[in-house]
């Protein structure tokens, strides 16, 4: 019989205050193949590491139960301690009787007979471990980055100025997302295009960066180290090696009634057209619904004009098939559509708009070439309402919006009302509020310049009703700190709204196997120690798609991110997990149910000579691809014939520990 | 807080469902009342009212009975509280200690005129019809 060492931790008083661990480790002594039971303050200690490889070398352990906290915490540090004093690392098991034991228990004598219980499991299952052998994959040294904006582009240029390839794989015609849109960014106010373009030209022009734009990811397969990815590049009838971007055939294309995405379809634009004239790519692209010539066959305008000769109205969707070794989700994020809260008139009075609206109205290169014009009938405003939170902060109970705060709002609404301020002194600036919340550094003092130096009127209140009435709004809200009703005469209502996920990330995050909560932000790995990893191996995080967040939180986590992926692709061999799935070819009976659920594509099947006690022919078996397979035992508990098995977890193991329980 | 606000405060929390402790203070009740001028106290006022044992001093204000019941606020408040069933659960119980002596939906259309808005018919109907 192998000889097992048990080993009880404290955890300080997070166990023993309400576990009896000299009671459990006393207990154990009497347990069949126990040699060595002992109990310790700190078992993950540096001095309890010592005491566990004393005990190996000197009982001649085969295998180490430590009752602690979750595996998820410490099971690695025990198993390197283990494999340090010569142990092969899986023969340690942990029982984990601090999350599942002491955490949830009040009552000291339950939770001793609980924890005793727990430990005697982990020794029934380490009865039957195997000693396993873990193997090596290689790294593909390219990363892809989903999403262009300054969450993806900051990333990329890390990860390609440490010497790696990096894809940016984005959907619109142009890299640079939301940040692009803005005029003025907090709380600095510089210019937006003006620390957001040299960016993006340096990552045009980094020979490490490739740039795949109007694009889409389908299919992502393999693993850490190892993904392969299917990319639509959709067609955009243009020659992108071509095209200069000298803008011509938008001024010739008689079809003028596309929307204007860029400038949140406030105008129109042609059909064929290249959103801002700092796009990168700087080509055009040509929208195929509004196009005259690939809707009908006439015109052709365009490709008479352009002397580059990059027209192509044949062009077809691209498919690309490329290997990466790890891949930066960075989906950014798009504003919630207020038209649902019909109380604030959003899609009836064009003079009601979006905060993101407001940044394009205000912007040198927007729609009204940045005079501040209400877009119903191009005058000035002289009063405009701000209402804050529209749409965040809501109970999950209502339809009205997010259940979270959307961070940003308070900080932009701050900035639009002292810029108005400043430009239109002979404006008045109201801004109903909940709470500002201005926590970063130099926010406070930002958002108290906006009240001090620029007279903005903040209303502690929200809006009940925006109605039109003649050519005015009258916004009618409560003003909590004077106890009174207040109603605004306005021209103008800017809408702070909540911002939600890009709506493809659901897709991203199904294809991936990434988390996600139930709002559609990216989970990650740890929500303080891995704020940037994914759960899933080689999956990494950056910017608003895994939360809110302002750009220089974005370019933090951005960094992060790309540090994460730097420190992945400068390994040659990552070490695979050896508690991967196995199939018994003796009871396959190749029914291929199997295949079906495991969600990385590990099992195939293969005609084999199959011999075995009164067997000898050639048969349909599975076969586990053991660099593929995560050990998820999602095959093992699907097999109707129990061929399937997940080494470190057989079903003999699992049983043991049931037995050890119930019996 | 004494035994009879207690009381007051369980029976009324139970009648209307509502959880004050989910109000985040924001003031979209009192700033979508259409009735709010007429009132003494204001929707907003109405939770934080029952939540710091000031109850009677609310039942016994005219917000009671010029609370139009016409549930503005409970439509759109946010955070799913309902001030206006805060209300209307205190006028119930008003209205069931004076014994009966309640209008039934027919005294009620003979009172009615022409210049009584259809919002305040419906509103004393909730209200006189219990
Ligand atoms: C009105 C407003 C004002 C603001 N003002 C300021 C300010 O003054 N200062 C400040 O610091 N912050 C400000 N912000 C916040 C700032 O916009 C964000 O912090 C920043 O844009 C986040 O960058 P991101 O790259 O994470 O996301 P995004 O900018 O949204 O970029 C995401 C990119 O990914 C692409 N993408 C999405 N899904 C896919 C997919 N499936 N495949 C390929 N590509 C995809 C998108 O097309 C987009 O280009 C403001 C935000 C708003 C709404
Ligand atoms: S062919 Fe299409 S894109 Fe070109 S000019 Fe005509 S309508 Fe515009
Ligand atoms: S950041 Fe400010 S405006 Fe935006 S949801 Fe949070 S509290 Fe409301
Ligand atoms: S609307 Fe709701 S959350 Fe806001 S103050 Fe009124 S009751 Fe409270
Ligand atoms: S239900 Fe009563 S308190 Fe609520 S909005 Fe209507 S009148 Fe005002």
């Amino acid at each position: 019989m192998p000889k097992i060492g048990v080993f009880v931790c404290w955890c300080g008083s997070n166990i023993a205050g309400t576990v009896d661990v000299e009671a459990v480790s006393e207990a154990m002594k009497t347990v069949p193949g126990v040699v060595f039971s002992t109990n310790y303050q700190y078992m993950c200690s540096a001095a309890g590491q010592k005491m566990i490889a004393d005990a190996i070398h000197e009982y001649h352990l085969d295998g180490i139960v430590v009752a602690s906290c979750s595996p998820r915490m410490h099971e690695n540090t025990f198993r390197k301690t283990a494999q340090a004093a010569g142990l092969n690392p899986y023969m340690v098991e942990i029982a984990n009787i601090r999350e599942q034991c002491s955490w949830i228990h009040k009552d000291k004598e339950e939770g001793t007979r609980k924890a005793i219980v727990l430990a005697k499991a982990a020794v029934a299952k380490l009865l039957h471990n195997q000693p396993l052998q873990a193997g090596t994959s290689a790294v593909t040294k390219r990363c892809l980055v989903i999403g262009g904006g300054i969450a993806g582009i900051q990333t990329a240029l890390d990860v390609a100025n440490a010497g790696y390839e990096v894809d940016i794989v984005e959907q619109r015609p142009t890299i640079g997302g939301r940040m692009a849109q803005l005029d003025k960014t907090f709380p600095t106010l510089d210019c937006s295009a003006c620390i957001l373009t040299p960016k993006m030209v340096e990552a045009a022009q980094n020979e490490k960066i490739r740039i795949i734009s109007y694009a889409k990811v389908e299919k992502v397969e393999g693993f850490v180290g190892n993904f392969r990815a299917t990319i639509r590049k959709k067609a955009r009838f243009i020659d992108e090696n071509k095209c200069t971007g000298c803008s011509l055939c938008m001024q010739k294309c008689p079809s003028k009634k596309g929307r204007d995405e860029f400038n949140m379809e406030m105008n129109n634009r042609p059909a064929i057209y290249i959103p801002f004239a700092q796009a990168i790519p700087n080509v055009a692209v040509i929208d195929p619904e509004q196009c005259i010539k690939l809707k009908s066959g006439k015109c052709g305008l365009c490709e008479k004009v352009c002397s580059a000769g990059a027209i192509n109205y044949q062009q077809k969707d691209e498919l690309l098939e490329r290997e990466y070794g790890a891949i930066v989700v960075a989906t950014g994020f798009r504003p919630m559509d207020p038209s649902p809260l019909n109380e604030l008139g959003y899609a009836e009075n064009k003079d009601v708009i979006t905060s993101l609206e407001l940044e394009r109205l205000m912007n040198a290169a927007g729609p009204t070439k940045g005079t501040l014009l209400r877009p119903s009938d191009l005058k000035h405003p002289r009063e405009i309402v701000f209402i804050q939170c529209v749409g965040s902060r809501c109970d999950e109970n209502t339809n009205r919006g997010k259940p979270y705060c959307s961070k940003i709002c308070c900080m932009y609404t701050a900035k639009h009302a002292m810029l108005i301020r400043d430009k239109y002194p002979d404006t008045n600036v109201h801004v109903f509020y909940i709470d500002v919340r201005t926590p970063g550094k130099n926010f406070d003092e930002f958002y108290r310049r906006a009240v001090e130096q620029y007279g903005v009127d903040y209303i502690k209140g929200m809006v009940g009703k925006v109605a039109r009435e003649g050519d005015k709004l009258m916004v009618r809200g409560s003003d909590l700190i004077n106890n009174r009703q207040v109603e605004i005469a306005a021209d103008l209502v800017v809408l702070a709204t909540a911002i939600e996920p890009d709506p493809s990330a659901r897709s991203i995050g199904t294809m991936l196997t990434a988390s996600m909560d139930t709002n559609d932000f990216f989970t990650e790995a740890h929500a303080k120690l891995r704020p940037v990893e994914s759960p899933t191996a080689g999956i990494f995080l950056s910017g608003v798609a895994q939360g809110p967040k302002d750009v220089p939180e974005t370019v933090a986590q951005a960094s992060a991110a790309a540090s994460k992926v730097i420190g992945l692709l400068a390994k040659d061999h990552l070490v695979t997990n050896p508690c991967v799935a196995l199939s018994d070819e003796l009871l396959c009976n190749g029914c291929s149910q199997c295949e079906k659920v495991c969600p990385y594509g590990a099992i195939t099947y293969e005609n084999r000579e199959v011999r075995g006690p009164g067997v000898r022919e050639v048969r349909r078996v599975a076969r586990v691809n053991p660099a593929v397979c995560q050990g998820c035992g999602a095959c093992t508990v699907t097999c109707p014939s129990g061929a399937m098995d997940l080494k470190g977890f057989t079903n003999q193991q699992i049983m043991a520990e049931v037995d050890a329980i119930c019996l | 807080m004494d035994q009879n606000t207690r009381f007051l405060t369980e029976t009324v929390l139970r009648i209307s469902g509502v959880d004050p402790r989910k109000c985040m203070k924001c003031g979209k009740c009192s700033g979508t009342c259409p009735n709010y001028d007429a009132m003494e106290y204001h929707p907003h006022q109405f939770v934080s009212m029952v939540e710091n044992g000031l109850i009677e001093q609310l039942m016994n204000s005219n917000a009671v009975y010029l609370c139009l019941g016409c549930m503005a606020c409970v439509e759109r408040c946010p955070r799913h509280v309902a001030p206006g069933k805060l209300v209307g659960a205190l006028a119930q119980l008003k209205l069931r200690k004076q014994d009966g002596n309640h209008k039934g939906g027919n005294d009620i259309a003979a009172m009615a005129d022409e210049k009584v808005p259809q919002q305040l018919l419906m509103a004393a109907m909730r209200k006189y019809r219990k």
